[in-house]
């Protein structure tokens, strides 16, 4: 590579926003490159998504065990977890899949610079680049597509220290389980966590500033699984003001105001998933003036900064922090750069989320609360999962599907889902969303039996008063 | 398995046409693409393409054939390898229908092919007949519309169409801008934004698809500013306008001199509160000559003319974001007084957007009147389907040659544009004399 190299465009950072955006650039014509400092596939693949997903998987097989004599499956002997092993799989898998987006990197002919990018300057034409890699470097290009993700936010004087108090990048690779666990914030990712940990046996308290844990959820979604993790023996805090972090020389104290009331809480260790900072700083943000707001890079809906051909999407760019939202940012991004047609921003209510935890939680779309704030007449469905065969045949009848639809025009606004496999089925809403379908349609569509996905429909059917099999 | 070829819809608002021609024979084997037949309304000839390869087993519909309905059955086509004969012999007695009909059903693959075969089967008369009577045709081909939904070329998503039918939106007014073109929840939203008078639905749009959507990129630059109900009836009437009716000008100087004196005097003598504009007097001038000619106060329509016996004259009226067009009913029956209390009345309640659709709509003349802006002449677009409008320019001092003189008169230049198919140049102009008549001598229309 010599210096100064000219592309059309350049993604900084090749998470799954970028390396995404970069390929369909490449599919489009557009010479591209993508610079990432450290592996292919960002948060998502090697720290975040893909990761703890084999963690959980990890975990829901233990689960599985423990429940076999219920199927009439005697084993003898202990069940032994070895952590190393338990991690080292998981990496694995990050590994291979960050192999794999090298792979399709080449295969599409994006060229990928190893090293940390600053924009430096305008030039005739387009942006330069300043790279430091092995050795330094300038490349330059017409667009500049931002993808720098998001890291972990820090709360002063109780910031991580990799070993008592530790963010999600060494929650998920850990070298001797805890006895006990504090997880500070019950997003996703503490939710996951505490899930994760409680299954390998650790005594998990989780400590939530706001009034319920999953707060982005349906109310109903998250009262459920709040039930759920206190069963499995999960203690809950919320409304819990964190107060201070006191470290000694074997454990840590919390200390947390609940209702005006202090109180002490010492555990092993604490995870700290208090929510998530844009990667706004040293790419030179700052001297080519690319306004920001609250950490975040400020985007139309098509990815385009204040400043002519810097474009940025992603975590990045604000919540919420979801991967599959990055790259499909990066895709209407890079189609607009390119002035193709039929080329709309994101619709927020028709971004899907997952957590992986146990019982396992999607949605997509409003609340109840939030389509009611917003002045929908509603109708709801509900379906739970007890009543549904296959859930029933698995042992796993523990869960809710609920529909939110407007009452005027029969959209649907919202559906909320906990319980086995949910993750996997929320996607029939979102296709359902995406093609603007009324009640009608999915009424008229056949569920295939026995599957926990005729939960689906039966609250469909409930929201209109005609649930069959509840 | 036969195909049907339908009579298509040359525009969204076309309920039937006139098969003109057939390009093919039966029997003549057809690619998908060729031409094989032309249709035209009053408003355009349009080619039929076939749309798969076949061969043409039976014409149904004869050329020449008047008032075919929209989506009727116009022709039968063979697919290749299959029997014509079987296809073109369509059986007529009952029994066999009903046992084509299962057969076919059974047959086909695509269950909604199958219904309008079916329907085929039930509703089109005896097809070895020769239809020469275009009613029973159409009759047919309404039951056929009255069977399971035709493909009727408007593709919206299940929730946009339930939107338009919730608020009454015609489908075909909405630009899609979903996948293909697609109609989808959002353009729906974005059509019943435009419709002003329409807030009472607010609550069902969500939030989210409010958003228009923009370009960005080299497409950004300048302002995108939405039509709005008004700009889309603007140019979708002056555009058919343009487009269909053949204008020519006529362009008439007239002296004013006479009529600002009259004027001068009629407000002198008019009621507390009564000012009688030159515009006025204009329309009333107009409003005579239309009683005189009244070949020219008229209406082209497809299959002839339409006259008035009243001179209903529209007035154009610039509004916020674009104009309307009043009408004055029965001019020839008002005084001076009366009219122009009625015109200050219309105007008024027009910008205000206060008008009922009964005082926009009708009317056989209109006349558009930019003097004010010191517009000299200038040339209207017709307003459909009236056959002429009256352009009139600002009353000014000119140097006039008058009995060999040089003298000083205020003129005033008029421009008529005339529908060529509804009114001959000769008319017009006959029109217009008799308008400059008027206003050079106002008494004589004060009669």
């Amino acid at each position: 590579m010599t210096d100064s190299q000219k592309f059309d465009l350049i993604v900084i950072g090749g998470g799954p926003g970028g390396y995404v955006g970069a390929i369909r650039a490449s599919q489009l014509g557009q010479k591209v490159a993508v610079i990432e400092k450290e592996n292919l596939g960002g948060v998502c693949l090697n720290w975040g998504c893909i990761p703890t997903k084999a963690l959980l998987r990890a975990a829901e097989l233990k689960n599985n065990i423990s429940h076999l004599s219920e199927f009439g499956i005697e084993i003898e002997g202990s069940v032994n977890i070895n952590l190393e092993k338990v991690v080292a799989r998981s990496r694995q898998v990050a590994e291979r899949l960050s192999g794999g987006v090298s792979h399709l990197m080449k295969k599409h002919k994006v060229t990928v610079i190893k090293g940390v990018a600053k924009i430096n300057k305008k030039i005739s034409g387009g942006w330069q680049i300043a790279v430091e890699g092995e050795k330094k470097s300038t490349v330059e290009a017409t667009n500049i597509m931002l993808a720098t993700g998001a890291r972990a936010r820090q709360i002063p004087s109780m910031e991580a220290d990799g070993d008592k108090i530790v963010t999600y990048r060494d929650a998920m690779v850990p070298k001797t389980m805890p006895k006990s666990l504090m997880v500070v914030g019950s997003g996703a990712i503490g939710i996951e966590f505490a899930s994760f940990y409680n299954d390998m046996g650790v005594d998990v308290t989780i400590v939530e500033a706001m009034d319920r844990i999953l707060n982005v959820e349906d109310r109903e979604i998250s009262d459920l699984a709040h039930k759920s993790f206190k069963k499995r023996g999960i203690k809950i805090h919320t409304s819990a003001k964190l107060e201070a972090i006191t470290k000694s020389k074997n454990d840590v104290t919390a200390t947390i105001t609940i209702a005006g009331k202090q109180q002490k809480i010492t555990s092993d260790r604490v995870i700290m998933a208090v929510g998530i900072i844009g990667n706004t700083e040293n790419i030179g943000l700052e001297k080519i003036g690319v306004k920001t707001e609250k950490g975040h890079i400020v985007t139309n809906g098509f990815g385009a900064t204040n400043v002519a051909g810097i474009f940025a999407i992603g975590d990045v760019t604000g919540p919420p922090w979801l991967a599959h939202k990055a790259s499909h940012e990066a895709i209407i991004c890079v189609e607009a750069m390119t002035n193709q047609s039929d080329v709309h921003p994101i619709s927020e209510n028709s971004v899907p989320g997952c957590t992986y935890c146990r019982p396992q939680i999607a949605s997509i779309g409003l609340t109840e609360d939030n389509a009611k704030a917003e002045g929908y007449e509603i109708k709801v469905g509900r379906f739970p999962l007890l009543a549904n065969g296959k859930a029933i045949a698995m042992g796993e009848d523990e869960g809710l599907v609920k529909t939110i639809f407007c009452s005027k025009t029969g959209a649907l606004l919202g559906a909320h889902l906990i319980g086995a496999e949910v993750t996997e089925m929320i996607q029939g809403y979102a296709i359902a969303r995406t093609l603007e379908t009324t009640e009608a349609e999915l009424m008229h569509t056949i569920f295939p039996h026995p599957t926990i996905s005729e939960a689906m429909h039966e609250s469909v059917l409930d929201a209109f008063d005609r649930a069959i099999h509840f | 398995m036969a195909i049907d070829i339908l009579m298509p819809a040359l525009s969204p608002t076309m309920t039937e046409g006139i098969l003109s021609k057939w390009l093919v024979k039966q029997g003549d084997e057809v690619r998908s693409g060729d031409v094989i037949a032309e249709i035209e309304t009053d408003k355009a000839t349009m080619e039929v393409e076939a749309i798969e390869d076949g061969v043409l087993a039976k014409i149904i519909v004869n050329e020449g054939t008047e008032g075919v309905a929209v989506n009727s059955v116009i022709a039968v086509l063979a697919e290749d390898g299959e029997n014509i004969s079987e296809v073109s012999d369509s059986p007529t007695d009952s029994n066999i229908k009903d046992d084509v009909k299962k057969d076919v059903s059974m047959l086909a693959n695509d269950s909604e092919k199958a219904s309008d075969k079916s329907a085929l089967n039930n509703e089109i008369p005896a097809t070895n007949q020769t239809p020469t009577d275009a009613s029973s045709i159409t009759q047919a081909s309404k039951n056929i519309n009255d069977t399971p939904p035709q493909k009727d070329r408007v593709f919206a998503t299940p929730l946009a169409r339930r939107l338009a039918a919730q608020e009454g939106i015609d489908l075909a007014q909405v630009n899609g801008t979903g996948p293909h073109g697609r109609i989808i929840e959002r353009d729906i939203l974005a059509f019943f934004k435009s419709e002003e008078n329409v807030k009472s639905a607010d609550r069902a749009l969500s939030p989210d698809t409010q958003k228009v959507p923009q370009q960005i990129g080299s497409s950004s630059e300048g302002r995108f500013v939405p039509h709005t109900a008004m700009r889309r009836t603007i140019a979708s009437r002056l555009q058919f306008s343009k487009q269909t009716a053949p204008h020519f000008y006529l362009t008439v100087e007239c002296s004013i001199d006479r009529l600002l004196e009259n004027r001068a005097q009629l407000n002198e003598m008019a009621p507390e509160g009564v000012k009688i504009s030159v515009n006025d007097m204009i329309i009333r001038a107009s409003a005579m000559a239309l009683q005189k000619r009244p070949d020219v106060n008229g209406w082209f329509e497809e299959d002839g003319c339409r006259y008035f016996d009243t001179a209903d004259i529209c007035m154009a009226v610039s509004i916020k974001g674009g104009l309307i067009t009043p009408v004055i009913r029965s001019v020839e029956k008002l005084g001076l007084a009366e009219l122009s209390q009625i015109t200050k009345d219309l105007a008024s309640r027009a910008r205000e957007g206060k008008l009922k659709p009964e005082e926009y709509t009708g009317g056989g003349f209109t006349i558009s009147n930019l003097g004010m802006f010191g517009i000299k002449e200038f040339a209207a677009v017709i307003n459909p389907p009236q056959s002429a409008i009256l352009a009139v320019g600002a009353g000014e001092q000119r140097a006039i040659v008058k009995d060999g003189e040089i003298a000083v008169s205020t003129m005033m230049n008029v421009t008529l544009s005339a529908d060529h198919r509804i009114v001959d140049g000769a008319l017009g102009a006959e029109w217009l004399q008799l308008f400059k008549g008027f206003v050079e001598n106002p008494v004589t229309m004060l009669i």
